[in-house]
C-alpha cells in the first residue's frame, strides 16, 4: 500500500513537514516495491486559504491509503474523508523511524481534525 | 414630515484606536433631527459598548452558497478548475464538496455546472442588531459570524436594511462607523459616504496612517474632512500637515487622561467634555451645508 | 530562535510602540512587521531598505475595449457590483472587483482579460537593532494574511540564513490589530503571544478573544497592562480573565505620556527615557519573558 509523507525533502532520511496544507511536497512510499515518488505542493504556498483542501486532493489521487503529517485540520479531514483513509500524525522525525513507527502499530491515527484551520 | 437628507458620514481612522468609536457615538448622541448610527466594523463591533440597549432586534444575514445535486455531479471538475476561493471542489467518485465558508457567493459554479448539477442556497454569515436608543435615533450594528472573513456582503446589507425605503423614516444623518485600516471593508464602507471624517492623533504613528488612509479616498473622489484628537497643542504635526495640504480641520479634542477614563467607562464625548455637544452638532451642520444634499 | 508575536485585539493599545521597546532591549533579533494594512514600526525602527518585492495576490478583471461588444452581460453578472456602464463603455470600478472571474468566464467575445493583481508590496530590511522584514497591503487589497504570510515566510528565510553560532535569540513580530484573519496568520507557529492590552471596555472585549485564539492554537500567551491606571475596575477584570486563560500577567504600565513623546523622536520609549519608571516595567516585562522561555 502506498503512505503519504508531508516534507520539504525528497527522501526517507528527511524529516516530516508538520503542516499538511503548507508543506512543499508530499512523498508517497509504496510498502511493496518499496518505492518513492514525490509530488509537489507548491502551488498550494499561493492560496489565500484552503490550502488543506487542495493537499488533500492530492493524497487522494496518489492513491495512498495512508497519511501521516504533524496534524490535519478541519477542510482537508473533510475531503480525505471521501475515501478510506487512514489519518496519522507525528511528531517532525525522519520519515524513516516514522515508517518503522508504523509498521509496528505504533503511530497515532486520528479520526477527526486536531487543530483550527490556519493561514500559514 | 422629516427632511430625509441622507448625509452619510462615515467616520474613518487609518490607525486604530484613535477615537473613531468614540467619535461615532458621540455625534450620534448629539445631533438633533433623524439619525441614524451603522457599527460596520463587523468583525470587532464596539459601539454598543458605549450605548444602553433595553431591547435588541435581531436580523439573520445570509449569503447564496452552492449546493450540489449528488444524482447530477459527473465529477468534472469544471466547478472546481473556475473557483477562485477554494471553495468548491470536486472528487473522482463523489459530488463535489462545498466549502461555504469560503465561498464568496459570486454564482459561478451555478452558472458553468455543465450538468446543472448546481443550485443556491441561503447560508448565515452574520446578523444585524438594531435598538431605538431614542426617538429619531436608530442603532444598527453588523456581526460577522466568528471565522468567517468576508465582511463585505454585512456591510452592503447594512446599508440596505437601514434605507429609508426600508424604514420608512426619514433619515438626516447616517453616521457610519468603519472598519480601521484601508483594506477591501473599509473600501466597502466608504463607498457610502457622502463625506468622510478622519479622526487621528498628532503623532507620527497617527500621521502616517492618516495619509495612507486619505490617498485612498481622493482617489474614490470623496469630500473628507480631520478631527484631531488628544492634541497638546493645536498647532501639532497633523494640524500641519492639513494646513499645508488644505484639508479642513473640523475640531480638535484636548488630550486628557480624566476624557481618557471616562472612555474607559463607556462614555463618549458628550458625556465627559461640556460644550461637546453643542461643537458636534455644529461640525455636523458644516458638513450637510457643505455637501450637494442641503 | 524562539518566535514571539505581539497583539492587541483592540487598536491603539501599544503594541508597536512595545514592539520597538522590545526589539531595543533585545539588542539584535530578526525583526517582522506583520501590522501590513497600516504598518508603523518602521517609523521608530528606521529601517534601511535592500529590496524591494511586489506581491501579487488573486487576479482582477480588466475589459478590452478593443474586443468589448457593450452586450452588459458582464454587468448583469457581476455580484460586486463592480461593472458600470460609463462615459459609453463597460468598466470595472476601481477597488471593486473580487477577482471571481465570473465575467471572464461568461463574456461571449472573451473580451475580459484576468491578470494577477498587485495587492502590495514587501520589503528586506536592516535596522541597527537586526534585520527586518515588513509590508504594505495596498489600500482596497484583501487582508486574507496572505501578505502577513509572507512576511513570516521570508523572515524566516532571513533567520535561516545566518549562521547557527550568530543567531538571535528572538524573532519579534508586530502582528496586526484586531482578531481576524491577518491575526490568526501571524500567530500560528509561534513560541509565544504578548497582548498589549488596556483597562476599556472594548479593550478587555478584544483581549478575550485574542487570549481565545492563542488558547486555539497552543500557545503560550502573556499579558500586559497598559495605560493600566485608567479604571482600577476593569484593570481587576483582566487580570482575572488572564488568570482563567493561564496567560501570566507580565507587567502594567501606567497611562504615559512619554509614549507619544518617544514616537514624535523616532525613538521607542526605551532610547527616549531609559531611567523612567515605564522603562523599568517594560525591562522587567521583557526580563520575564525571557525567563519563562529560556534557551
Amino acid at each position: 500500500m502506498k503512505i503519504a509523507f508531508t516534507t520539504d525533502g525528497n527522501q526517507l532520511s528527511d524529516v516530516l513537514e508538520t503542516r499538511f496544507g503548507r508543506a512543499t511536497a508530499f512523498l508517497i512510499y509504496d510498502t511493496e516495491n518499496k518505492s518513492i515518488e514525490i509530488i509537489d505542493n507548491k502551488q498550494q504556498l499561493d492560496s489565500p486559504q484552503g490550502a488543506g483542501i487542495q493537499a488533500a486532493k492530492i493524497v487522494i489521487d496518489s492513491g495512498a491509503g495512508a497519511l501521516v503529517s504533524g496534524h490535519c485540520g478541519p477542510k482537508a479531514m473533510r475531503v480525505l474523508s471521501t475515501r478510506e483513509i487512514d489519518v496519522y500524525v507525528s511528531e517532525a522525525m525522519p520519515l524513516k523511524e516514522i515508517l518503522d513507527l508504523f509498521e509496528q502499530g505504533k503511530l497515532v491515527k486520528i479520526t477527526k481534525a486536531d487543530v483550527d484551520g490556519h493561514w500559514v | 414630515m422629516g427632511t430625509g437628507y441622507n448625509m452619510n458620514i462615515v467616520i474613518a481612522s487609518g490607525k486604530g484606536g484613535t477615537g473613531k468609536t468614540t467619535l461615532s457615538v458621540s455625534l450620534f448622541k448629539a445631533i438633533k433631527g433623524h439619525v441614524q448610527l451603522l457599527d460596520c466594523d463587523v468583525e470587532a463591533p464596539n459601539c454598543h459598548l458605549f450605548l444602553e440597549r433595553p431591547t435588541i432586534d435581531e436580523t439573520r444575514v445570509e449569503q447564496q452558497v452552492p449546493v450540489v445535486d449528488a444524482d447530477l455531479c459527473t465529477s468534472c471538475g469544471v466547478c472546481d478548475d473556475f473557483c477562485q476561493y477554494n471553495a468548491i471542489v470536486s472528487i473522482a467518485g463523489s459530488e463535489a464538496m462545498v466549502f461555504p465558508e469560503l465561498c464568496h457567493s459570486c454564482g459561478g459554479c451555478t452558472r458553468f455546472c455543465p450538468s446543472g448539477a448546481i443550485s443556491e442556497k441561503p447560508f448565515d454569515i452574520g446578523s444585524i442588531e438594531h435598538t431605538e436608543i431614542a426617538p429619531n435615533k436608530d442603532f444598527y450594528t453588523g456581526k460577522l459570524n466568528i471565522g468567517l472573513e468576508m465582511a463585505s456582503p454585512i456591510i452592503d446589507r447594512l446599508f440596505v436594511h437601514t434605507d429609508d425605503a426600508k424604514t420608512g423614516k426619514n433619515t438626516e444623518y447616517r453616521i457610519i462607523d468603519a472598519p480601521p485600516g484601508t483594506a477591501c471593508p473599509f473600501v466597502t464602507t466608504v463607498n457610502q459616504a457622502d463625506y468622510v471624517v478622519f479622526i487621528t492623533e498628532p503623532t507620527p504613528f497617527g500621521l502616517h496612517d492618516l495619509t495612507l488612509a486619505i490617498n485612498t479616498v481622493t482617489e474614490l473622489g470623496l469630500p473628507f474632512g480631520v478631527v484631531i484628537n488628544r492634541m497638546e497643542s493645536t498647532e501639532n504635526i497633523v494640524s500641519k500637515y492639513c494646513f499645508e495640504n488644505n484639508i479642513d480641520v473640523l475640531l480638535q479634542i484636548e488630550n486628557s487622561q480624566y476624557v481618557a477614563e471616562c472612555y474607559s467607562r463607556g462614555l463618549s464625548f458628550v458625556d465627559s467634555i461640556p460644550g461637546m455637544e453643542e461643537k458636534l452638532q455644529k461640525v455636523a451642520e458644516r458638513i450637510l451645508k457643505g455637501s450637494k444634499k442641503a | 530562535m524562539k518566535e514571539l508575536v505581539v497583539v492587541s485585539g483592540k487598536g491603539g493599545t501599544g503594541k508597536t510602540s512595545m514592539t520597538a521597546s522590545l526589539a531595543v532591549l533585545a539588542q539584535r533579533s530578526v525583526l517582522a512587521d506583520c501590522d501590513v494594512d497600516a504598518a508603523d514600526l518602521h517609523l521608530v525602527l528606521n529601517p534601511k531598505i535592500q529590496e524591494k518585492h511586489i506581491f501579487m495576490s488573486g487576479n482582477e478583471a480588466i475589459i478590452d475595449q478593443d474586443k468589448c461588444t457593450s452586450c452588459g452581460l458582464c454587468e448583469e453578472l457581476c455580484r460586486f457590483d463592480a461593472i458600470e456602464f460609463k462615459d459609453g463603455k463597460y468598466v470595472v470600478k476601481d477597488f471593486a472587483c473580487e477577482g471571481c472571474k465570473v465575467c471572464v468566464q461568461a463574456c461571449p467575445e472573451n473580451a475580459i482579460d484576468f491578470p494577477a493583481a498587485h495587492c502590495g508590496e514587501w520589503y528586506s530590511s536592516t535596522t541597527k537593532y537586526g534585520p527586518m522584514t515588513h509590508a504594505a497591503l495596498r489600500a482596497g487589497a484583501e487582508n486574507s494574511g496572505k501578505l502577513v504570510g509572507t512576511v513570516r515566510v521570508e523572515s524566516k528565510k532571513v533567520a535561516d540564513a545566518i549562521d547557527q553560532k550568530d543567531l538571535p535569540d528572538w524573532m519579534i513580530i508586530d502582528g496586526p490589530p484586531g482578531i481576524g484573519c491577518s491575526v490568526i496568520a501571524s500567530i500560528t507557529g509561534v513560541d509565544a503571544v504578548l497582548t498589549v492590552s488596556e483597562p476599556t471596555l472594548s479593550g478587555m472585549h478584544d483581549l478575550e478573544r485574542i487570549l481565545g485564539l492563542a488558547k486555539h492554537f497552543d500557545i503560550p500567551s502573556y499579558v500586559v497592562i497598559n495605560k493600566a491606571n485608567l479604571n482600577q475596575e476593569i484593570n481587576e477584570k483582566i487580570k482575572q480573565m488572564a488568570k482563567e486563560f493561564s496567560s501570566p500577567v507580565l507587567g502594567e504600565i501606567k497611562y504615559s505620556k512619554l509614549f507619544t513623546q518617544a514616537q514624535s523622536k523616532r525613538m521607542s520609549l526605551i532610547e527616549y527615557a531609559p531611567e523612567s519608571e515605564e522603562a523599568l516595567e517594560i525591562k522587567k516585562i521583557w526580563k520575564l519573558l525571557n525567563e519563562l522561555n529560556p534557551n
